[in-house]
């Protein structure tokens, strides 16, 4: 079965709509919402902030928790139960793996930062959305960072190479891969990278190398979200 | 006396709070609906700088065995720790609890949904909603936020459709949920002498006693106490006069659910 056009009428190397903001919760020390078509991204930092039990600390540098999740209602199907799952684990586990080669932790030894994933409503991407809302709110709340981290999906479906799988096409009747990428900026360095499906060594190669120009447009609005927020703020006072 | 408590209630001597209030107007309230379109119906409520999500799903299963002619209804709040530096991972604490608990108490004791309506197989077969509360930014009275999210949340559902026990998620009919009333909760919170609604973080930490008053058309159908301190039967009056007429300027939000 070939797959000449894509079911919602995007190019191959298109992703899904984008918006990102900054500063969407107030308490939090950084935050951020970023929305890639029909999925929605929540993220918050806290930090850094003390660590305890104080077993955990390390005098070295700090440390990094991610924690992953979708609100019960979010997803297409049924409820997700609250509360972790091994899947929502995972996830946080790879998100933190995406985002450390960034991070200056030596700046904050002892100390904690902790970043929290929510998501409202789905539609494939998640995690990606995960990390590109997590990475626009640690700069937001001024975490020493050497560069930003951005991700989307790529893949295949059937013969075609393409970026930003959505939900009808990762459940597409025939050949279908997914690939979760995060990419640094300016290094376009990989920082998360996993894969379900299957793909051939050469179409993930190119995969990968589209990806890596996608992101380009997604920096931009990560950069766009944050200038925006302290654009106003500046305004303001 | 901490000094935080003798500021606000130095304040209020002037009738007057730290973000420049009276002690019964209300942030500025803002209602959206239908703001995760996986749900069968959803809402996001802001209190000035709080903000919390609401969302339902529906499934089908066993009426229970001493209502077998009614649906069933559950309420789950999560104070997510991306709202608050007090609040951790971790399974719910006691707050969520009794978040989660007086804000389905509200809806269930109101007989909001005619659960009858929702049974479609005597003792069989029955729809199941389950209200599900995240809070996204905690500055203070996340109880009435999450009672209205979840009114809000009701009054934006229409119910899948279904093939045999089957529901078919995405495919909405045009039918809202039978609801009958709206119930509104309203916090009063006492400090010193001085009664205030929708309080601010800094205020919750410094209150003796509050009141939660959830009504509907002039009935009372829901209360919870909280606090370390006492009220008497003067002040209980007071607080229902207060949560009566407060909850009438709540429901103004309510209009267009659209």
């Amino acid at each position: 079965m070939a797959y000449p056009k894509r079911l919602d009428g995007r190019k191959f190397n298109e992703t899904r709509e984008i918006e990102a903001k900054a500063g969407v919760i107030k308490r939090a020390d950084g935050s951020a919402m970023f929305r890639i078509g029909k999925t929605v991204a929540y993220a918050a930092v806290y930090g850094p902030r003390n660590l305890y039990p104080k077993f955990l600390q390390n005098p070295r540098e700090g440390i990094v928790r991610v924690n992953y999740a979708m609100m019960p209602f979010s997803s297409k199907g049924e409820r997700v139960r609250p509360g972790p799952s091994r899947r929502s684990k995972e996830i946080s586990m790879v998100t933190e793996k995406a985002l450390l080669p960034v991070l200056h932790l030596e700046e904050f030894p002892n100390a904690v930062v902790d970043v929290f994933i929510e998501l409202p409503q789905t539609d494939a991407g998640t995690r990606c959305a995960g990390i590109c809302a997590a990475s626009i709110a640690l700069a937001d709340a001024g975490i020493p960072m050497k560069d930003l981290v951005a991700a989307v999906s790529v893949g295949r479906v059937d013969e075609q190479v393409l970026v930003d799988l959505n939900y009808d096409e990762e459940a597409f009747d025939g050949k279908v891969a997914d690939v979760p990428l995060a990419v640094v900026q300016r290094t376009g360095h990989i920082s998360l990278l996993q894969m379900d499906g299957e793909i051939e060594k050469g179409q993930l190669i190119n995969a990968i190398k589209l990806g890596q120009e996608t992101l380009k447009k997604v920096f931009e609005a990560q950069k766009k979200a944050l200038k925006e927020k302290y654009h106003t703020e500046g305004g303001e006072e | 006396m901490n000094r935080l408590k003798s500021q606000i209630i130095k304040g209020l001597e002037q009738s007057l709070r730290f973000d420049g209030r009276k002690p019964f107007d209300w942030r500025k309230i803002e209602v959206e609906y239908g703001i995760s379109k996986n749900a069968e119906g959803s809402a996001r409520v802001k209190f000035g700088d709080t903000e919390v999500f609401a969302g339902i799903k529906m499934s089908i299963g066993k009426p229970y065995p001493d209502r077998p002619e009614e649906g069933a209804l559950m309420v789950d709040a999560e104070l997510s720790p991306m709202s608050s530096p007090e609040f951790e991972t971790g399974p719910p604490d006691i707050k969520a609890i009794e978040l989660a608990r007086v804000v389905d108490r509200g809806i269930r004791e109101a007989k909001t949904i005619d659960m009858k309506k929702l049974c479609l197989e005597k003792g069989e077969k029955a729809w199941m909603i389950s209200i599900d509360v995240v809070t996204i930014n905690d500055a203070g009275n996340l109880l009435d936020a999450s009672s209205l999210a979840a009114l809000a949340a009701l009054k934006n559902t229409k119910i899948p459709r279904l093939e045999g026990n089957e529901v078919k998620y995405g495919e909405l009919t045009d039918e809202a949920l039978p609801l009958t009333k709206e119930p509104i909760a309203v916090t009063v919170l006492k400090i010193g002498n001085h009664f205030i609604v929708d309080p601010l973080v800094e205020e919750e930490e410094a209150f003796e006693a509050k009141l939660t008053v959830t009504t509907t058309d002039g009935i009372i159908c829901a209360m919870q106490k909280g606090g370390d301190g006492v009220l008497t039967v003067g002040d209980i009056e007071k607080m229902i006069d207060i949560g009566m007429k407060k909850a009438e300027e709540i429901r103004k939000h309510l209009k267009g659910s659209k």
